[in-house]
């Protein structure tokens, strides 16, 4: 399990369950969660345009990202949130289809974009997650007050002068970011699960903001080492584990809630 | 009062997609002055709250607000219905820290200076056997301290709430009002606070801002509620009852507007006998 040719694999899963620890916490906050989906989403098909025109599949996948974020905050300006969100995925999954018609070798590839390759990470990919994932931390620590009073109430935070639009818009660039940052390495479907099982649990378990934005972290990188650890043992799928333990993770933290369950008031 | 008011409001016009919602508004209120915005449903007192605040550009008019000098912002708001997540990590102290520094980029670094501020203000707005809980474990009068707190803990020189005694029981009322009566004295903070119903706020009231009819009178209380000064402003008579030291404003010609709107409806009237 710790041979070389596993360390790519143990070096960039822990750099995606960082990120996605500290992303997924405001992800969780600001009720982000269905944009939590489709960016990863939407960005796949950013890979398939990279296989037919024969480019990066990396860059693919940011400028997807990218074309999420400002469609989705486009779109937001005539439509309600979720409506916004959805409607960049049936374009964005429109044109995915297109492009996968258009080339015959990638069914394999389409798979690992998915539900993710982290066995067959190559070397090239890791100063690239490096770069991009440490964009989306600096990014989400620099705006960590205006993004913990906009969560709490858009209305004070406008009042405060945050700007409810920017901070929307700089939100969604902190996702696209972290979505190009893992979806190689686990794939559209588990990015999502990452994002938010161990945020959803980190809240339960404290009060302070700093505490449980670490906390996510925390349960993010238990989560996907465990994963590692058990798809490597079991030679089950990764994406399983990160799916089953970020539901563990949920499980866990409501049961330890601190201050007893919610009062009805 | 002109040069030193802490809000001067003059000439202030605001349509919404060629709506009116305010036209020709003027009142002054003056520092640590109580003063209540009162105005039937859709009078335009949110609008003019969020106008004060900057969040609404009006068409036309002046609206000076008496800065402190600190260069930062001198209103404290404390807007309408805020609905807070039960399980957002934050406690009611980090809110009120929020107030403080909400719009700083980057994270808090530990600052004794600031925490003394905020336990000041937890205290002042008698927070302080809530202080350490979640905020969305407090009930509706413990949320509404912590948003006074969080609104005030800049020192304002003026305070605006909208409709903060909405959806609270009569208790909490009472103790809101008494509270921010003390906190205005205290702290030399003049407020301007909205509601439907005026009569909990006529023990501490100095001024009334009385809207209707997109227009508004100000004055003391006695000068503004009155059925001539009223029927004026409504452009239709309405009736102003005093019962056992409370006001009653009957402004609604809801019967004749419903048979109005009944009779332009026939699938309707048929079936009202």
């Amino acid at each position: 399990m710790f041979a070389s040719f596993m360390a790519n694999a143990w070096i960039v899963a822990t750099m995606v369950a960082i990120v996605a620890g500290i992303v997924g916490f405001f992800v969780v906050l600001r009720r982000a969660a269905f944009a939590a989906h489709v960016l990863p989403l939407g960005a796949f098909p950013g890979a398939a345009a990279a296989s037919v025109l024969g480019g990066n599949e990396l860059l693919g996948i940011v400028a997807f990202s990218a074309l999420g974020v400002l469609g989705i905050s486009q779109l937001q300006r005539w439509e309600r949130r979720e409506v916004a969100t959805a409607l960049w995925l049936a374009v964005a999954l429109a044109l995915g289809t297109l492009f996968l018609s258009m080339t015959r070798r990638y069914s394999q590839g389409v798979y690992a974009l998915l539900f993710g390759e982290v066995f067959g990470i190559r070397s090239a990919l890791i100063a690239p997650v490096a770069v991009l994932g440490a964009i989306a931390i600096t990014a989400t620590l620099v705006l960590f007050r205006p993004l913990l009073l906009d969560s709490l109430s858009p209305e004070l935070g406008e009042a405060a002068g945050t700007g409810r639009g920017r901070i929307e818009l700089a939100f969604l660039g902190v996702l696209a970011l972290c979505t190009a940052t893992a979806l190689p390495v686990v794939g559209a479907l588990m990015v999502f699960s990452l994002l938010v099982g161990p945020a959803s649990a980190a809240r339960f378990l404290s009060d302070r903001p700093l505490v449980a934005l670490t906390l996510s972290v925390v349960l993010s990188l238990a989560t996907v080492w465990s994963a590692i650890a058990l798809s490597y043992l079991s030679n089950w799928p990764v994406g399983f584990f990160v799916g089953v333990l970020g539901g563990v993770c949920y499980a866990t933290g409501r049961l330890r809630q601190r201050g007893g369950p919610v009062p009805a008031h | 009062m002109t040069d030193a008011a802490a809000l001067s409001v003059a000439g202030l016009g605001i349509s919404f997609s060629g709506r009116q919602i305010l036209k020709d508004v003027e009142f002054q209120v003056a520092p640590g002055e109580f003063c209540a915005l009162i105005g039937p449903n859709g009078s335009g007192k949110t609008t003019l709250l969020k106008a004060i605040v900057g969040l609404v550009t009006p068409d036309s008019g002046r609206i000076a607000v008496d800065a402190d000098g600190s260069g930062g912002t001198s209103v404290g708001y404390v807007p309408q219905k805020i609905s807070l997540d039960a399980h957002i990590p934050l406690r009611a102290r980090d809110v009120v820290m929020l107030g403080l520094d909400g719009a700083r980029l980057g994270v808090p670094l530990p600052s004794r200076a600031r925490d003394a501020r905020v336990e000041e203000m937890l205290q002042a707005v008698g927070a302080g056997d809530f202080a350490d809980r979640r905020i969305g474990h407090l009930s509706g009068g413990q949320q509404q301290r912590i948003l006074v707190a969080h609104a005030l803990v800049r020192r304002p020189r003026l305070l605006l709430l909208d409709e903060p005694l909405a959806n609270l029981d009569v208790r909490s009322v009472a103790e809101i009002v008494a509270l921010l009566r003390r906190l205005s004295l205290q702290y030399q903070t003049a407020i301007l606070l909205s509601a439907h119903d005026m009569n909990p706020l006529l023990p501490v009231m100095d001024r009334i801002v009385y809207l209707a009819n997109c227009c508004a009178v100000s004055g003391k209380a006695d000068e503004v509620v009155r059925t001539e000064v009223l029927s004026r402003l409504y452009g239709y008579h309405v009736d102003v009852v005093r019962v056992h030291g409370r006001v009653v404003v009957i402004a609604a010609h809801e019967p004749e507007e419903i048979r109005a709107a009944l009779a332009r409806d026939p699938v309707h009237t048929a079936e009202i006998p």
